[in-house]
């Protein structure tokens, strides 16, 4: 391997851009891929998809993606359960709340968590096809403004937290925002994949369920 | 530790390095594809290619390639005479691609 090669694969990674290496291992020679270089349905693409390194006849392709991450917005109980799950499934996990009183250290050790307002801090945060995201505040003014961001970005899932009627007033928002059917198809909502949860802890494996859907098989 | 930044590192110190990247496993196998080792010219190294068993083969072999460039791909079993003697005691097999970083 090249010095240059090396050094171009650890700036994507420190950039959290998914590249992979394709080596001929007869002849040696290596390029770098960018994932949005990879066609849909291609080995490659799948590969960075199911973040799977392997031999392709001669070629081996080594994913380098960046690590999974975990955006919630809301300090709430259903995000207090998903948390150890999805740390579990290797997850970096970021809590916004604007609420101070929800966003505490205590209620939520070990993850970053910021008590601000989803529209001042997501920008910084630079959502990308590797970040899950969720929506569990039931508050508009809290929800909808992150809302318009994810789906603006590149985020591989964005959950809704709420009821079929919350979730259709929140589309009519959106639609009157500008959104057309395209994106708003991006948002899974009700939360979760319906195995009947009661309570948060059964609720979280839904949602858990349903971004691992996202993330291995993609969206419907 | 990240494998790839401390190629890079030591690279950048002046070292002679190179890398081991598991490419196919078949059975049972401890690391999986994907996985790395880093080895210096005085055969320092980090990172796992199997649980220790064909570590020190692979470092040599890494070794030769500081010296003289290039790359190989090297088979670890059961059934051969490389792994009676190095010993790959789950009973997998793995390929192993090793290169210098020039």
């Amino acid at each position: 391997m090249k010095a240059e090669l090396l050094a171009a694969i650890n700036e994507a990674r420190r950039g959290r851009k998914p590249v992979a290496v394709v080596t001929d291992i007869k002849s040696g020679a290596q390029r770098l891929v960018a994932r949005e270089a990879a066609e849909a349905g291609s080995a490659l693409e799948k590969a960075f998809r199911f973040d799977k390194s392997g031999l392709e006849g001669d070629e081996f392709i080594a994913i380098h993606n960046p690590p999974l991450r975990l955006v919630m917005i809301g300090a709430v109980l259903i995000a207090q359960s998903v948390i150890p799950i999805a740390q579990a499934c290797g997850y970096d996990v970021t809590v916004i709340d604007p609420r101070g009183a929800f966003a505490t250290g205590a209620r939520f050790p070990g993850v970053t968590l910021l008590a601000d307002w989803p529209q001042d801090v997501l920008p910084g945060l630079g959502l990308d096809a590797r970040t899950g995201f969720m929506a569990l505040t039931h508050d508009p003014k809290i929800d909808d403004p992150a809302l318009h961001l994810a789906l603006k970005s590149q985020v591989f899932y964005i959950g809704a937290l709420g009821s079929k009627k919350t979730q259709g007033a929140r589309r009519e928002r959106l639609l009157a925002a500008g959104f057309d059917e395209v994106a708003l198809a991006r948002i899974c909502g009700p939360i979760g994949l319906n195995i009947g949860a009661m309570g948060a802890a059964e609720i979280a494996i839904s949602v858990m369920a349903e971004m691992t859907k996202a993330l291995r098989l993609g969206l419907p | 530790m990240d494998i790839l930044q401390t190629a890079q590192d030591w690279k950048a110190k002046g070292k002679g390095v190179a890398l081991a990247t598991v490419v196919e496993t078949w059975g049972s196998a401890p690391q999986p594809v994907g996985s790395q080792l880093v080895v210096d010219g005085d055969g320092h190294f980090e990172g796992a290619v199997s649980g220790g068993c064909v570590e020190g083969e692979v470092i040599s072999q890494a070794q030769e390639l500081i010296a003289k460039g290039g790359h190989t791909l090297l088979e670890f079993g059961v059934a051969d005479e490389t792994a009676w003697r190095v010993g790959l005691a789950c009973g997998g097999r793995i390929k192993i691609f090793v290169e210098a970083v020039s």
